[in-house]
């Protein structure tokens, strides 16, 4: 570590890493729901146990990318961080606002709470991804805002480089869509459509900009590659990013009441979405080609590869699978949509905070070479064990919305959803299994922070 | 490939293509926020329609069913509802949701769950609305089927 003000980074990490374990503990209630309609019923409805997975999700991204900036700002600005004191109020001033959040959710009835936070005031609740009551979503904005000009600062005293440069760009542009989330108009299309600004604006453009920044400052640090080298394919890969992705909003406005012209401009575009995925895959693939050292932390390159991979896989193939109009028609709406939503997650966003935690844990400990061998084996166990559990649940749920959309939307001989259910019932089990596969991976990555270095 | 091209082309791929793609992105806006009104009916939006978009809200009734194709996939899609349950009738769509809401959660062991949201009469209506003046926006001719 060469500024101490990276510390900060470590209690966002682990926070992150706590979130992630909830998450996944959430989506398995569900798997489990979703085969026994009164399990937790109506203690935990369906709807409260989403909330709580999507929304842990969210915010533990979230902290993966603080806690990834307050670790790289310094060492790329070349100074200490602005205010350390700062990032680390920010950090319990969310960490309080997160936990209250999902206290809420899970003891207040949704519409009680809608009630006890103003929301008549400004409704913005009860929206997908965006459930927040409202002072949650103004605290989102005072942390993010704060978290912003503590990296600007810091930046603009320091050294720019191409990786600062990018990765303020999407922090911005993560700041502004948000707002959106602020709006909600009578209009339900309305709603709809502006809505998207928010979270395709997010996960398709802003956020990659960041996960592309994440991922150069590690590849650089493992590789020892040439700096040049790595901004060009950066810039390369983000470029595809913003031409595609933009654009490529236009994929969630087919059959939503937006303009028809929509049909055609988010096909075209956002065929193109899998490309800066692929240019990943080359970069991350090159550049450990090319390593001018040989790093001892070899599992924070493995995680690197893994990212390029995944999300290729999750956003690049399966986003592909229905992105185009005609495909769309029978798709939207269905477990199609769920299995790329969860390989995309993971292969891109918490896969990049993995690697970047597997890079910067070990120097935060006072490990500067990485953990030791034994802990870097047990460390790629759980690397497959959740890649192949996070493949299989895609695998499944695509499955289940393949017999979904033949029971429901082909033909003249049509199911309705509940009866289709029955026989999805073994590819939700499987569903599960996998999940819990997963589960069992992470806390076999938590294991491996308690691997006793050898004297 | 990737040798030919240097940085600073590379730069100006991404300032250049990411800001022509953003303008065309948002002249597109501009005109879909025009020609929404006229595809969702916006004059048929009822004070008692914008109520049930309210309580769809408050409830979070997306958090289990889609509408329009989008929200949570654990329950029935809703733009289609009215089609499916009310066949065009809508005295005997509003009947059908009253009972069908009173009914909550069924008594039918295994089955997913809707929780009894103690909605009133009136309530119930507005939700009915939401759903009829839903069923009817333009998508492009999405639902394939009542079922979907």
């Amino acid at each position: 570590m060469k500024y101490t003000s990276q510390m900060v980074a470590k209690p966002y990490f682990i926070f992150a890493l706590i979130l992630l374990a909830g998450e996944i503990l959430f989506g398995i209630l569900m798997g489990i729901q979703y085969l026994y309609g009164d399990f937790l019923f109506p203690l935990i409805p369906f709807n409260v146990l989403r909330m709580v997975h999507t929304n842990l999700l969210i915010v533990m991204i979230l902290f993966g990318f603080m806690g990834a900036t307050y670790y790289l700002i310094p060492e790329e600005a070349e100074r200490e961080l602005w205010s350390p004191k700062l990032a680390i109020v920010t950090f319990w001033v969310f960490v309080v606002a997160g936990v209250a959040t999902i206290l809420g959710y899970l003891f207040v009835p949704y519409a009680t709470l809608t009630e006890l936070t103003f929301n008549n005031l400004l409704p913005t609740m009860g929206r997908e991804f965006l459930e927040q009551p409202l002072p949650t979503k103004v605290g989102i904005v005072l942390v993010v805002v704060s978290y912003l000009i503590n990296v600007m600062m810091t930046v603009l005293k320091g050294r720019r480089t191409v990786i600062t440069t990018v990765l303020i760009t999407g922090l911005v542009g993560l700041a502004v869509f948000f707002l959106f989330a602020f709006y909600v108009p009578d209009n339900l299309v309305m709603d709809k459509f502006l809505w998207w600004f928010t979270v395709h604006l997010w996960v398709e453009a802003t956020w990659e900009l960041i996960m592309g920044a994440i991922l150069a400052f590690v590849l650089i640090k493992v590789t020892g590659v040439d700096r040049e080298h790595i901004d060009k394919w950066l810039y390369l890969i983000i470029a595809m990013t913003m031409v595609s992705g933009i654009l490529g909003t236009g994929h969630h406005f087919f059959y939503m009441g937006a303009p028809e012209y929509w049909l055609w401009i988010g096909s075209i575009s956002s065929a193109v979405e899998p490309l800066p995925f692929f240019l990943m895959i080359l970069f991350a693939f090159s550049m450990s080609r090319d390593r001018k050292i040989q790093h001892d932390n070899e599992i924070a390159l493995t995680w690197a590869k893994g990212t390029a991979v995944m999300s290729f896989l999750g956003a690049g193939v399966w986003g592909f699978m229905h992105t185009l109009a005609p495909i769309n028609y029978y798709t939207h709406g269905t477990q199609l949509t769920a299995a790329h939503g969860h390989l995309s997650f993971y292969g891109a966003y918490i896969m990049v905070i993995f690697t970047v935690i597997s890079y910067a844990m070990p120097i935060l400990r006072g490990r500067p070479h990485g953990n030791c061998a034994k802990a870097q084996s047990l460390e790629l166990k759980s690397f497959w064990m959740m890649n192949i559990g996070m493949v299989g649940l895609t695998l499944a749920l695509t499955a289940a919305g393949i017999v979904q959309i033949m029971d429901l939307r082909v033909g003249t001989d049509l199911v309705g959803f509940m009866d289709s259910l029955e026989s999805t019932r073994t590819i939700y089990f499987t569903r599960l299994g996998f999940g819990v596969l997963v589960f069992a991976g992470l806390l076999t990555y938590f294991a491996s922070f308690f691997v006793k270095e050898e004297a | 490939m990737t040798e030919r091209i240097t940085k600073s082309m590379a730069k100006n791929i991404y300032y250049g293509g990411g800001m022509f793609a953003l303008l065309i992105f948002i002249a597109l806006t501009f005109d879909t926020v025009q020609q929404i009104p006229k595809r969702s009916n916006e004059g048929q939006m009822t004070p008692s329609v914008v109520a049930g978009k309210a309580l769809w809200e408050k409830n979070d009734c997306v958090g289990c069913h889609t509408i329009v194709g989008e929200g949570a996939y654990y329950a029935p899609e809703l733009m289609n509802v009215f089609d499916r349950r009310g066949a065009g009738d809508e005295m005997g769509f509003k009947a059908y949701m009253q009972g069908w809401m009173a009914a909550q959660p069924l008594n039918e062991p295994g089955r997913r769950k809707m929780p009894q949201f103690n909605l009133t009469p009136a309530e119930v209506d507005n939700l009915s609305d939401f759903l009829i003046w839903t069923s009817k926006i333009n998508a492009n001719d999405w639902p394939p089927t009542i079922e979907g």
